[in-house]
């Protein structure tokens, strides 16, 4: 092919793409910086970063009366509540994954499909379905006190928030581990056996080794939608337990748009760092073991 | 010598399918054995089961005198080259060939010690730090043989370890590997399917077909005086025809009567009768004990590999001589060049070089094959259609 | 599978659809109670085809899916086939690089960002509103189009690099030899890639919410707002639907699957028996 026409189906394909990903993925980007740097009249402030990190707000929890950072614990929190989930789905999703991987063809494929069906349900109905179990009055009361149990209040406390968590974000931990247990060559589990590892040497010393890469993108997947999210926490936090996403959305619907685009931007900073770092990490690790 | 393992009536089947079928086999310390046979003829299955990859259905094997049937990989003293050698792509080649001596917990200044003796033997010294995605397919091979040896396994196997070197590479690798073992004194057993490397390597060489031996024997052995037909046909090329043994040393076949130096067959006993195409000696047509016409010459550097009608048979001669197709020729057979065989299931599927040939043989195979492919993708072109078998 | 990792996987199994099997049985509940079940009814599901807001949503919702996918599908194809094609190491960097910001970003972020933009430009053009049914579709469009991207490009990558040149070898314009010889070897990619788009759009709610008019409902948003009063069990009625929708389109994608199985095993049968005969 001679290089005119070349450029020229380079041209053709790739100019809209690269148009509208300007227009609609960098431009946009830029524009939650805007408004997180303007006031209302679009006159360049930091009022909107600072007041992330020093609005005050008064806490009453019925014994002592405390002032505290409110966007900063809501910070926090949101980190706690995501970090827990994550490592929850983490020590729960990595089992899941291995048995998968080492299962016969047809369970795999069977255990697949089990996998995504919940994921393709709307993660609102999920986060409902537990609200109608973890209630007070709720199936899983109920089922205690047919027991005669004492019943349990779970509706409206971190524990809660966390299990909706963990439940809807369980899938994209399995599938990245398990897609890549799965692709990991039975080759190098029998030569470590062959020199000498037993079983649980061969998962410490091979397979975990060799899946870090889909234990990160699993953690990725997990940890960005649980710190972001701001229905589940209103839903099974009963509105108790502010998150990060919960305050942009609050904002936005007091339209607020630069305080929100300010909480965005430093969510964003904040991500790309903690990733950048994460990666750094396992970089070192899959050197060092 | 002293027997290291012993493979006694092992049979395995994977679904239904019998891939070994009773075989025993018995392996000297310090000998460099071959498992030699086609694809699917059940050498690997038989290197996997020594190595405890596979159990047998039933039949035991003995290891210096224990039965290790049940002994898992990791508590045996035998280590493997994989077939495309299965390094950890996590770790470097230091980490790699000190694998089992961390997994052991060697004190680390002994692990330098050992790692660094095995990469000097493999000559790979140097390249500890080098991540081995990086290396070539040799330096790859290297790694893999220094992390089996540096266990001083009592037994190392090694399945097909060559296959996926370029030729040239192959043969620097065959010496080396021959000197590796003979300054080891390890004894090696090695899967191939490629019977130059075998005859060029081994002090024993195993022929498998079907998932049985078929013989046993060096290599000159296997060479001069194969068992049946299939071994013949296998290992180097040969003419063989359907013969009659008369008396002791004396044998008719193509219609003539020949001296031999085979005895102990039964009078008129029917026997297949080898002739190796480089030990007939071609003479003018009226001074050969057979005559024939050359329907075919190829010139392959060395010598010329003609083929021969005589009666219909077709035989193939190799000869340093130029002889022009249509040519009338006769040949002379020395006694020591005639090799007389029981008859076997094998006999009359090998050894004619007549139109019916490997080649047309094999494209009639893969038309038959194509149409029943075509017919399973059934016009579907997905993804899963083509990777599926 | 050894009984531990039998009990393991049932245990994980049950977590999965414990919640969704609560679903099911109370939707077809008889009184209004989340916790006691007093009897079978299909009243829930009456209520839910009497109410035409959540039917109407249904319908926004397909018709945005089919649109933002196909023109992802066609958009992000031929972004893959441009970007396989780039042999400046730095663009395709930078490419890949913003390709994978919507993948990475919240979606919460994603949807603020496109509402900022939307909402600044509108009020440029002195609109009161600027958030409608274009703008939502501009906003699945994006988050879609890195997904497609990403299913097409190793197929473009795996697929033989001659075939587009041979093709054009015996004839063809580069438009043609595009149709005939590398559109047919991505097709799989593309086909998932479309998948996966109107999937994603059907199931999106984050960045709707943020991008979308008073006007249009999808679906999602439908739920968010039917959740966000009293909840009647009229919700459990569509959940219950959407559930056995899924559920039925795997398992005809199964079943065909299964069909494919029995194709094959039936070829080779006439392979062997074609084999047998010669000898």
């Amino acid at each position: 092919m001679n290089k005119k026409t070349s450029s020229l189906v380079q041209r053709l394909t790739l100019t809209p793409y690269s148009v509208w990903a300007v227009l609609f993925i960098v431009v946009p980007l830029v524009f939650v910086a805007y408004y997180a740097f303007t006031d209302s009249s679009f006159a360049f402030t930091t009022d909107n970063i600072t007041r992330f990190f020093t609005a005050t707000s008064v806490v009453d929890d019925g014994e002592t009366v405390r002032e505290v950072h409110t966007y900063l614990v809501i910070f926090m929190r949101s980190l706690k509540l995501a970090v827990i989930s994550t490592v929850i789905c983490l020590l729960m999703g990595y089992p899941l994954a291995y048995i998968m991987a080492r299962a016969p063809e047809k369970t795999q494929k069977i255990l697949l499909t089990l996998i995504m069906i919940p994921m393709w349900m709307n993660f609102l109905i999920r986060t409902y379905a537990w609200m109608t179990i973890l209630q007070d009055k709720g199936i899983l009361n109920g089922f205690l006190t047919a027991l005669h149990l004492r019943p349990v209040h779970v509706i409206g406390t971190e524990s809660a928030v966390i299990i909706g968590m963990v439940y809807d974000y369980f899938p994209y931990m399995v599938l990245p581990i398990y897609s890549v247990m799965a692709k990991l060559d039975v080759r190098l589990l029998e030569a470590a056996s062959d020199l000498g590892c037993p079983g649980p040497s061969v998962l410490r010393r091979v397979i975990w080794p060799l899946s870090i890469p889909g234990v990160l993108s699993g953690v990725t997947m997990v940890l960005v939608p649980s710190i972001s999210t701001f229905y589940i926490s209103q839903k099974l936090g009963n509105g108790k337990f502010f998150l990060i996403g919960d305050a942009i959305e609050g904002q936005y619907v007091a339209n607020n748009l630069h305080f929100a685009a300010a909480i965005a931007f430093i969510l964003m900073v904040i991500l790309l760092v903690c990733m950048a770092l994460m990666q750094k990490l396992a970089n070192r690790k899959l050197i060092v073991a | 010598m002293k027997k290291i393992i012993e493979l006694k009536n092992i049979t395995k089947s994977f679904d239904g399918e019998v891939v070994l079928d009773n075989i025993s086999l018995d392996i000297y310390d310090n000998e460099f054995i071959t498992l030699l046979g086609p694809s699917g003829c059940g050498k690997t299955t038989t290197l996997r089961i020594i190595g405890g990859f596979e159990t047998p259905d039933s039949g035991d094997v003995i290891f210096m005198g224990e039965d290790i049937k049940d002994v898992p990989p990791y508590k045996r003293n035998v280590n493997t080259v994989f077939q495309r050698y299965a390094l950890f792509p996590h770790l470097n080649v230091f980490e790699n060939v000190a694998f089992s001596l961390r997994e052991k917990k060697v004190p680390k200044d002994e692990i330098k010690r050992k790692v660094t003796e095995m990469l000097t033997l493999v000559a790979l010294k140097g390249f500890e730090k080098r991540s081995v995605t990086s290396l070539s397919g040799g330096q790859q091979q290297r790694v893999a043989i220094a992390r089996a040896l540096v266990n001083q396994p009592k037994v190392l196997l090694l399945d097909e370890p060559l296959a996926a070197l370029d030729l040239k590479l192959r043969k620097d690798m065959q010496v080396e590997l021959k000197n590796i073992q003979k300054a080891t004194g390890i004894t090696f057993v090695f899967v191939t399917h490629d019977q130059e490397e075998a005859l060029s390597m081994s002090d024993t060489v195993v022929v498998m077909s079907e998932g049985r031996i078929q013989q046993i024997g060096t290599p000159v052995d296997i060479y001069n005086e194969p068992t049946n037909a299939f071994v013949a046909d296998f290992i180097g090329e040969s003419n063989i025809l359907d013969g009659v043994m008369l008396e002791d040393r004396k044998v008719s076949f193509a219609g003539q009567v020949f001296e031999c130096v085979d005895e102990g067959f039964d009078r008129r006993e029917p026997v297949d009768v080898v002739v190796r195409p480089e030990d007939v000696d071609i003479v003018p047509a009226d001074r050969g004990m057979l005559k024939g016409v050359v329907t075919s010459v190829t010139f392959l550097g060395v010598h010329y590999e003609i083929i021969v009608d005589i009666d219909g048979f077709k035989w193939m001669i190799q000869t340093t001589d130029f002889w022009d197709v249509d040519e009338t020729i006769g040949l002379v057979i020395e006694p020591d060049a005639i090799h007389v065989m029981k008859k076997s299931e094998y006999s009359g599927m090998f050894g004619d070089y007549s139109t019916f040939s490997d080649e047309m043989e094999e494209i009639g195979e893969v038309e038959i094959e194509e149409l029943a492919e075509i017919e399973e993708r059934g016009g579907n072109r997905t993804e899963s259609g083509k990777t599926d078998e | 599978m050894k009984r531990a990792s039998k009990i393991y996987t049932a245990l994980m199994m049950i977590f999965l659809f414990a919640p969704i099997a609560i679903l099911v049985v109370f939707s077809f509940n008889d009184a209004k109670s989340l916790s006691v079940f007093s009897g079978f009814s299909l009243h829930w599901y009456r209520e839910l085809f009497r109410d035409a807001e959540t039917l109407k949503a249904v319908r926004n919702t397909l018709v945005l899916a089919v649109s933002a996918a196909l023109i992802s599908t066609a958009m992000g194809t031929a972004a893959a086939v441009g970007i396989n094609r780039l042999r400046n190491k730095v663009l395709r960097q930078v490419m890949d690089s913003v390709t994978n910001i919507p993948m990475i970003n919240p979606d919460i972020i994603t949807g603020i960002s496109l509402m900022l933009m939307f909402v600044f430009v509108g009020r440029l053009f002195g609109a009161a509103t600027s958030l409608n049914f274009g703008t939502m579709l501009i906003a699945h469009i994006t988050f879609c189009l890195p997904y497609v991207i990403l299913q097409v490009l190793p197929k473009l990558q795996q697929m033989d690099k001659s075939l587009p040149e041979a093709a054009m070898d015996l004839g063809c314009t580069p438009f043609r030899a595009f149709l005939k010889a590398v559109l047919p070897e991505i097709m799989p990619g593309v086909i998932t890639g479309l998948i996966m788009a109107f999937t994603l759009s059907l199931d999106d709610f984050v960045i709707s919410y943020f991008t979308s008019g008073n006007g249009f409902q999808t679906l999602p948003i439908r739920i968010y707002n039917m959740t966000k009063k009293t909840v009647t069990p009229k919700m459990y009625a569509l959940a219950t639907i959407i559930f056995f929708v899924i559920l039925t389109l795997l398992l005809v994608s199964n079943l065909y699957d299964e069909d494919e199985v029995q194709r094959r095993r039936a070829a080779r049968q006439i392979r062997k028996a074609s084999k047998e005969e010669k000898t």
